[in-house]
């Protein structure tokens, strides 16, 4: 079993020092995910300036994939707009939730592209997205369910015509 | 179907007066597995479940394949040989807990199913068993959560209170207030004997002795005691005690309650349907006397009759001799893990009144990513809450490294243990 390719550099950097971590003002929107099976916690806000992702800030309790996944997200969707964000998200869940099968878009992922390796092991897939997750509900919360899942279904359709 | 007869005859299991691993470890045919990399096994994960020896497979297999019938409604030979077996493994288990009746022993899912079981139908209880608003259940704060919620949730339903003890820095029970948590408004003390986590046995007989002064019930969580010690129901006190059949190297899908008999017999039906009947007609049902009022439906047929089979695999062994060895492994493992930079054992740090499992943390590194440098070695170790997250809470942590032995254990697989932890340290770069 080849733990470098779970273990990727860029993770256990994020790991060790965390971007964007720590709970701040001003938001709309607190959430609290956990994954039961193992106990991990993330407490995480959004603040948007308009149709832009302001600010994501979080306090998260939980294993070097599940701390760093959030991190990476962060660098990936503060200062977005928030259709660009929410595509970003939904193409992370398809890595994540693909069993390796699915070819990552460094374009689109930057450093989530290190994440590619967590797909072959099932047990760790929860921790890689419980961030990312907890993100999309915080903002469902704030904009409403249609807008989010308008993007997702972009997302799909668009990489459906790739395939 | 046919099977060979090779695949029939169980291997002997390991006899004589010295206990010998080795020998005992070729009854189980995956501890010659290899994992990713052709690591071999090192399975340290028992108090999750354990593996399974070649009879209790075979015992199955062939119940299967050449028995295979519904039980106690079936007229024909095969109906009356399923029955035998299932009735047969009840015998068994009953002698090997020591009940004084084969009716004592009710089988169920599981041990978290024994314990809905029970707090659902003291709930139900017309009489002085019943647990009412106003009356007070008492469990501790070491409690896997199949003995916590269900009776959580009897005191949602009834309005009484649930009250705790807790426990120490070193993670024994801490009975200093135990005639005050335990007093005349108590009417049910549900307790672990072994702790899942922190590995503690509890000193029941104290619990036990207040309890019963006051007139409540005492319920025991025997799932990692049955496994690893001597177990005699008919002396320890307890008025019912739960377990689980694979923690003990039977199959899963099977668990036991026992109760004393003048107990069960006042208690109400948990589940209704087939088998738990005397008489039905479309106005009202009558009951069956235990255990059959408590096992309504198809039970678990071969499950059960496996764990017939893993009980007389373990008295072929000698419940003292596995609980010596299991002793042994631990002390050597506490010893081994304590040198290791950095990692906190939670729990007694001494192998004196301590089962085989062992929780601890490893600083800098978190629990899901030391079992995942440990499994990339073939090291399977389970990494989270374990079900007890209140006990995790106690000592301030929010998931701990658990590895845990049993009969087939070596101080070979406690040193790729301590290895595999050295090799985490330095992958992670802590220390």
């Amino acid at each position: 079993m080849d733990l470098d390719a779970l273990y990727q550099e860029i993770i256990l950097d994020h790991y060790k020092s965390p971007h964007h971590a720590g709970l701040r003002e001003p938001y709309e929107v607190q959430v609290h995910h956990v994954n039961p099976t193992c106990g991990d916690e993330v407490t995480l806000r959004v603040h948007l300036d308009g149709e832009t992702v302001a600010d994501v800030s979080y306090d998260a309790l939980g294993c070097s994939i599940s701390q760093a996944s959030v991190s990476v997200m962060t660098d990936l969707v503060i200062g977005r707009p928030l259709s660009e964000a929410l595509a970003v998200q939904a193409q992370f869940q398809q890595l994540m939730q693909g069993r390796g099968q699915v070819e990552p878009d460094e374009d689109t992922l930057e450093d989530a592209v290190a994440f590619a390796g967590v797909a072959k092991f099932p047990a760790r897939v929860k921790c890689a997205l419980l961030g990312w997750m907890a993100w999309k509900d915080a903002t469902a919360q704030a904009v409403g369910e249609t807008t989010v899942s308008a993007a997702a279904n972009a997302v799909s359709v668009n990489r459906g015509e790739r395939a | 179907m046919m099977i060979s007869t090779e695949a029939l005859v169980a291997p002997g299991p390991a006899t004589g007066a010295a206990y010998d691993v080795d020998v005992v470890r070729r009854d189980f045919p995956i501890l010659g597995r290899r994992m990713a990399g052709d690591h071999p096994l090192v399975y340290l994960d028992s108090a999750n479940t354990s593996q399974k020896p070649q009879s209790v497979i075979d015992t199955m297999t062939e119940h299967y394949a050449l028995h295979n019938a519904n039980v106690a409604r079936a007229m024909h030979q095969l109906g009356a040989e399923s029955s035998e077996a299932y009735e047969n493994a009840r015998s068994k288990v009953a002698a090997f807990i020591g009940a004084a009746s084969r009716d004592e022993v009710v089988f169920t899912k599981n041990a978290s199913e024994a314990f809905n079981l029970v707090a659902r139908v003291l709930g139900d209880a017309a009489g002085d068993l019943g647990v009412r608003a106003g009356d007070e259940v008492v469990v501790t704060e070491m409690e896997h959560h199949s003995n916590l919620v269900p009776w959580q949730m009897l005191c949602g339903r009834t309005g009484a209170q649930l009250r705790w003890f807790g426990f120490t820095d070193e993670g024994r029970l801490d009975l200093d207030d135990l005639d005050a948590v335990i007093n005349e408004r108590t009417k049910v003390v549900s307790l672990v004997w072994v702790s899942n986590m922190l590995g503690t046995i509890n000193p029941l007989e104290r619990v036990i002795a207040r309890a019963h002064e006051v007139g409540a019930l005492v319920v025991v969580d025997a799932s990692q005691a049955v496994p690893q010690l001597p177990v005699d129901v008919s002396t320890l006190g307890a008025d019912l005690v739960a377990f689980t059949g694979h923690k003990m190297v039977g199959p899963s899908g099977i668990g036991v309650l026992w109760g004393r008999g003048d107990v069960l017999e006042q208690l109400p039906p948990f589940l209704g349907g087939g088998e738990m009947i005397e008489t039905v007609t479309m106005e009202r049902t009558t009951f069956a006397a235990p255990p059959a009022r408590f096992e309504a439906g198809t039970p678990p047929i071969v499950p059960a009759i496996g764990l017939g089979a893993a009980c007389d695999y373990l008295s072929s062994l000698g419940m003292a001799a596995v609980a010596a060895h299991e002793q042994r492994i631990t002390a050597y493992a506490l010893e081994q893990l304590q040198q290791v930079p950095g990692l906190r054992v939670l729990g007694p740090t001494e192998p004196v009144d301590r089962g085989g499992a062992i929780s601890f943390e490893l600083a800098g590194v978190h629990p899901h990513d030391v079992a995942q440098v440990l499994d990339s070695r073939g090291v399977a170790v389970r990494a989270g809450h374990h079900c007890a997250k209140p006990a995790h809470l106690r000592l301030g942590v929010q998931s701990s490294t658990r590895a845990s032995f049993y009969l087939y254990t070596t101080e070979g697989e406690v040193d790729a243990l301590i290895d595999g932890l050295e090799r985490t340290r330095h992958y992670f770069k802590v220390g």
